[in-house]
């Protein structure tokens, strides 16, 4: 197994992996035009063919693939090939990146002026199996590269470039969305700066999709530069890690399943922000005020930002990941031996489950080296403590909350030698913006009160507040998961028997895989592992095939259960809305909407103090769930696609979710 | 019982340790200096000046550590389990036959990397024939195989014994009687019909013999596999040879015109001598490539054609080996090939050179310091980079100028420079010295081996890179100390595709168990040529070397397909010597 291998690397509580490398340390004592003028001559690959950027473009649209699919394409649609090559050459040309050095120089420049201001450290992690950047270096040296970082910010790439500047690491190019684009200046000096920009979505458009895939596969043939994405597909608004996207990776793993290379090294990053820029900007998204078309001026007017603190960002670089190694006895390479390499074709299921079930293991990776702040430790108590508590009683909550989380594999940057309540209050300093303490007690901020508010509006300002800190919460979710599905599985089963909480954990596991890093086949696995961890804890014992919460665990379990409390009530708050409300003419565009006011008034009414489901992603995850488990399924009537109930099924899932029907029940109802 | 003992001159004057004839080998003699012993070719009695730096810097290796191989201890082999009443009729047919040991281990073995090396270090076999017998014609071998079906024991036909796929050991489990069908005897030409431009051969002929036989009447087969100073007629219907004239002259699936086989089921063979057929599926083709798994082939006839009025040889220097393989292509796709066109990397080129004979005349060396200098550096060609392709042009000599003009121009679209027909006669005068090299290599502590594919165009270059970027890996994660020397050459072209030959060796010092070691390197080796497009063999054959990737490589219907032949045509595995399937 793929799991094995990465699997190996996993119990961070055995490895050195704390030392990080302050990287604005040297920026803060030296001259900044000196560093962004500086000799910058990195290791490249060695089978690299030297070509300038333009000359990848008449590459791309020479290739015997693109030929093929605008033959394809001017036969199916009539128009002649000339004007599909001219399309070609177009989508190209609002595609392709212009890697300047002189750009990426400007960017030394400024970014270390504005990091310098926003952040007190960016930190690179020092060393591991000897030093990342060496491993790095020969990994790009060797073979193609694929830089895989994690996306919660704008910030990402620009940061990654950044560093690998300061490494002298070669500077990658970076699959970007489209929206980037629209800002004129900013959108041309980020293609200099290695850019390339993909539109959000082009499900059908075989021309566009060939133009895309043979530019990354003949960047990564070449060796031009390693290649970056993300895939979370997108910056995640909710700082948990997205459910990863495999087109791309599909892309860069063909010229290795079809022998154009002799392997692909992906490595897996994760970048911790302290506080996220877009901290408010993702809160107000996520509750359906539209977020502003992304414009220089707009960028400008975040000058504002500036004058912030947003604490220190972790990047930690892991280990490169060889696709040969992972592929190895997964996928017959011969299957490619039978069509020319040219002509495209859909992966081959044995493929499709290799790329997903590596895009989840790459992305367990980028979670388990995220770090993180006490501050997320307390944000989890806060939100099971909407009401506020004493500052004493959340310190010691916190502390518990330490040892938990520590216990379950997280990577913690907790201060060393500095007094506890010095921990939490420097805290809540930084984060003032979310909490306040008054009188000893600590509770979210809930929006200013001044003047006359609609209740509505009440609510939206206690909305953005819950959101804000829950995307702290989320940032500990990957540590606990599977101990709080178990936790709940214990709770909602009918009995302690190992096999029916496993079941019900088997069916959590399933409902939740669209909002949790749930590598789909993994179940078993996971539940031995969140028994594992349960078990360590002290928190249950397994007795002749029963599990069974010891006292001590008490506290443990519930805590968790209540992690995950939102997160069960929001998708019954879904359930609730198909079986009540939804009428037979909904549209998919209706649904979020229509959602969110269903449970305003369920809020607004007393009957509903879950937040969360006002979550735009949420809702959107809900809907992805009750869609593959069939019980809600899409029709096409005319131009629109309309979500047709099934009744009966969604609402035993409901109940199924709430514990008030066995699993096995919600299964058959199903069927 | 007494056993009517034969000696034949063949064994006499071969290596019954290593390749070819025994008073031909290379070594470093007393100064360091490489020569090659002898007085059978070209290089024979010369010095090679820096072969000895090559060799040591290729390998880490040093001429000072020799390692002399152990003579032959009879007293090893296990016991001939003879069945005696089969050696009663066999006697009653006057058909000559021996159990002596040197008789019984020289036919025990091909030219696999772990029989040399077995034999080299004196560790012999496990199982190796009981008896051996020499039939003198058809008749003779279809009285064989009917006392060996009456008797029940096992027959391997044993023809030039330079099969390097395992195709000639005993299975260890066979606990029957195993003999070993020598057809060496049977080796004449029947007749030349010079109007069909046939002749009718008994397959026990040695390839340089029917050379030799032929020429003497004006004609030649033209078939000519870089065996056949050893390699037997039956020898390459059994494995689906390949020559290296194949542009002109066809592989021996083209050549072979009718095949007579004595099976236990009988005699197979053909009714009459028509060029081609619509009969149902070629029955030639269940015998072409059967590896001595269906009965002995005794006579064949065979394409013969005129002598060419005038040869000649030719060479062209790439800049590196992508454009080399580009140039192969296009002749290929203008259907120009020379009878041979073989194609050397980097590594070959540089081998090449450590192979050059002391010149005695500076003039020569003048002129090759010329040329270099002119290539490199007034044309900027790498060293490093740099490859050769060398030629060899047959015909009538107006038709060969003219072809050798248009193979010339494309090259030069290639950025190929011609460099000449020394350096092409050279490269083929080395393929039949270059066996030998691989017993100096074992004195000195290097395995070596090749092995061959065939793979379409447009996979040639990935598939040589891969391969042996594999290699090299794979000896490093196997705790090969030294770097391995990997190199490839694509030796033949087809419309749809080329065969690629890989050369491979490495110093073993340090290693508990080598042959093992090569032998894991070489399995990944050919995952990865299967993974890349190419092809299981191009003609090799199987043998038990590559048994266990038959079912990937031809499928199950395939391979069932392949057993129910054997089943219906040998039901008691008397041919039993488990190749192919």
């Amino acid at each position: 197994m793929a799991s094995t291998t990465l699997y190996s690397q996993r119990d961070p509580m055995l490895k050195k992996r704390d030392d990080f490398e302050d990287i604005l340390e040297e920026r803060r004592n030296s001259s900044d035009l000196k560093y962004a003028v500086r000799c910058y001559a990195p290791v490249l690959y060695k089978g690299l063919t030297p070509c300038k950027a333009n000359m990848l473009k008449s590459m791309v649209l020479q290739s015997d693939h693109l030929r093929y699919v605008i033959n394809q394409v001017s036969q199916e649609s009539g128009e002649a090939p000339d004007i599909i090559h001219e399309e070609a050459s177009v989508i190209l040309e609002e595609m392709a990146h212009r890697l300047k050095i002189s750009t990426v120089r400007f960017f030394a420049f400024t970014l270390t002026k504005a990091f310098k201001t926003l952040f007190q450290h960016i930190c690179v992690n020092e060393e591991e199996y000897g030093s990342w950047y060496i491993n790095l270096q020969q990994a790009i040296q060797e073979h193609p590269v694929v830089l895989l970082p994690s996306h919660r910010s704008y910030m990402d790439f620009l940061l990654m470039s950044y560093i690998l500047y300061t490494y002298d690491l070669a500077l990658p190019v970076i699959a970007a969305g489209m929206d980037f684009m629209g800002m004129k200046f900013i959108g041309e000096m980020l293609r200099m700066s290695g850019a390339f920009f993909i539109r959000r979505s082009f499900g059908g458009d075989k021309l566009y999709w060939a133009v895309f895939s043979e530019y990354v596969k003949t960047m990564l043939r070449n060796g031009f530069a390693p290649i970056e994405f993300f895939l979370e597909g997108t910056r995640s608004r909710t700082c948990k890690s997205l459910t990863p996207k495999i087109g791309l990776l599909n892309i860069v793993m063909e010229p290795f399943f079809k022998g154009e290379v002799f392997d692909v090294h992906l490595v897996p990053i994760s970048i911790s922000y302290e506080r996220i820029l877009e901290e408010s900007l993702y809160a107000r998204e996520l509750l359906g005020v539209p977020k502003p078309k992304e414009s220089t001026s707009g960028l400008l007017k975040a000058r504002r930002i500036l004058s912030e603190n947003y604490g220190s960002i972790h990047v930690y670089f892991g280990q490169p990941v060889s696709i040969r190694s992972l592929a190895q006895d997964k996928v017959n390479r011969c299957k490619y031996n039978l069509v020319p390499r040219h002509i495209p074709r859909k992966p081959t299921k044995e493929t499709q489950s290799f790329v997903t079930d590596t895009a989840y293991r790459i992305v367990r990776l980028q979670e388990d080296s995220m770090v993180l702040k006490p501050w997320v430790l307390m944000a989890s108590i806060l939100l099971q403590n909407l009401e506020g508590l004493e500052l004493s009683l959340l310190t010691e909550q916190t502390l518990w909350l330490r040892g938990l989380a520590q216990s379950c594999g997280a990577f913690l940057d907790w201060p060393d030698h500095t007094p506890s309540a010095k921990v939490v209050s420097s805290s809540l300093a930084l984060h003032r913006g979310l909490v306040c303490v008054s009188g000893g007690r600590v509770s979210l901020v809930l929006g200013e009160p001044q003047g006359l508010v609609t209740p509505e509006e009440a609510l939206f300002n206690r909305a953005v507040s819950v959101l804000s800190c829950a995307s702290y919460r989320n940032q500990i979710l990957h540590v606990f998961i599977r101990p709080a599905i178990l936790a709940v599985a214990i709770h909602n089963a009918a009995s302690s028997k190992k096999d029916e909480v496993f079941n019900c954990f088997s069916f959590l596991c399933k409902m939740f895989s669209d909002e949790f890093i749930l590598c789909p086949g993994d179940t078993v696995q996971d539940f031995e592992e969140a028994c594992y961890l349960l078990v360590k804890s002290g928190s249950v014992q397994t007795l002749q095939q029963n599990i069974v919460v010891t006292d001590r665990g008490q506290s443990t379990l519930s805590f968790l259960n209540g992690l995950l409390e939102s997160f069960l009530q929001g998708y019954q708050v879904v359930c609730q809305y198909f079986c009540e409300e939804a009428c037979d003419s909904l549209t998919e565009k209706q649904y979020i909407p229509a959602v969110r006011s269903f449970a305003v008034k369920l809020i607004l009414a007393g009957n509903l103090r879950c937040y969360e489901v006002l979550s735009s992603d949420m809702q959107k995850n809900a809907l992805a769930a009750l869609l593959r488990l069939g019980a809600v399924s899409k029709v096409k009537v005319a131009d629109q696609v309309t979500l047709k109930v099934n009744k009966l099924a969604v609402n035993s899932l409901e109940d199924t979710l709430g514990g008030r029907l066995p699993t096995q029940k919600a299964v058959l109802a199903r069927l | 019982m007494s056993a009517t003992v034969h000696c034949f001159p063949r064994q006499e004057i071969m290596k019954w340790n290593g390749w070819g004839y025994s008073d031909s080998k290379f070594l470093f003699n007393k100064k360091g200096q490489a020569e090659f012993t002898g007085k059978r070719y070209r290089l024979s009695g010369m010095i090679l000046p820096s072969l000895q730096d090559w060799f040591e810097n290729t390998f880490g290796a040093s001429v000072k550590q020799h390692k002399s191989p152990p003579s032959l201890n009879a007293g090893a082999l296990p016991p001939a389990n003879l069945n005696e009443a089969f050696l009663q009729d066999l006697t009653a047919t006057g058909i000559p036959f021996s159990h002596e040991a040197d008789d019984r281990v020289f036919r025990a073995h091909g030219h696999c990397l772990h029989e040399i090396f077995a034999l080299r270090e004196g560790r012999g076999f496990q199982r190796v024939p009981d008896m051996v017998t020499w039939p003198n014609c058809h008749n003779d071998v279809v009285k064989i195989v009917e006392l060996a079906c009456k008797h029940n024991v096992c027959v391997i036909p044993y023809g030039g014994g330079t099969s390097v796929t395992g195709a000639l050991e005993c299975p260890p489990e066979e606990m029957r009687c195993i003999v070993s069908l020598d057809t060496s005897q049977m080796n004449r030409i029947l007749w030349i019909d010079e109007k069909n431009l046939v002749a009718r051969i008994e397959a026990g002929i040695i390839g340089q013999d029917l050379e030799r036989l032929l020429n003497e009447g004006g004609y030649c087969t033209g078939h000519e596999p870089d065996s056949m100073e050893f390699s037997s007629l039956g020898g390459w219907v059994a494995t689906r040879a390949s020559g290296m004239k194949k542009n002109v002259y066809g592989n021996i699936e083209d050549l072979v015109v009718h095949i007579k086989v004595v099976t236990p089921r009988g005699v197979m063979e053909k009714s009459c001598q028509g060029p081609r057929m619509s009969t149902g599926p070629d029955v030639h083709h269940f015998i072409l490539g059967s590896e001595g798994t269906l009965g002995v082939v005794t006579e064949v006839t065979m394409k013969i054609r005129p002598i060419p009025e005038y040869r000649k040889y030719g060479s062209v220097v790439f800049p590196n080996f992508e454009a080399g393989v580009a140039c192969l292509r296009e002749v290929a796709k203008q259907r120009c090939a020379p009878a041979s066109i073989r194609l050397m990397d980097n590594e070959q080129f540089q081998f090449g050179h450590a192979l050059k004979p002391q010149v005695s005349s500076i003039f020569t060396s003048f002129v090759e310091g010329l040329k270099k200098f002119y290539i490199t550096k007034f044309k900027g060609f790498d060293p490093h980079q740099l490859c050769v392709a060398t030629l060899l042009f047959e015909g009538d000599r107006e038709r060969v100028l003219q072809h050798e003009k248009q193979v010339y121009d494309i090259a030069a679209k290639f950025g190929g420079l011609a460099a000449g027909e020394d350096n092409g006669q050279r490269g083929y005068i080395l393929t039949f010295v270059i066996a030998y090299l691989r017993d100096l290599g074992l004195d000195y502590y290097v395995v070596a081996e090749s092995f061959e594919t065939s793979v379409p165009w447009d996979r040639v270059l990935d598939l040589c890179r891969n391969v042996k970027e594999r290699i090299i890996r794979e000896c490093k994660e196997r705790g090969v100390q030294f770097q391995p020397l990997t190199s490839c050459r694509v030796t033949q072209t087809y419309d749809a595709g080329a065969c690629v030959y890989f050369y491979f060796a490495f110093n073993y010092r340090g290693l508990a168990d080598p042959v093992h070691t090569y032998e894991q390197v070489e399995h990944a080796a050919r995952d990865e040529i299967l993974a890349n497009g190419g092809s299981l063999s191009h003609h090799h054959g199987v043998g038990k070397l590559r048994k266990e990737w038959m079912k990937e490589s031809i499928s199950d219907v395939g391979l069932g397909m392949l057993r129910s032949v054997k089943e219906y045509v040998d039901p008691d595995n008397i041919f039993g010597n488990r190749n192919l399937l």
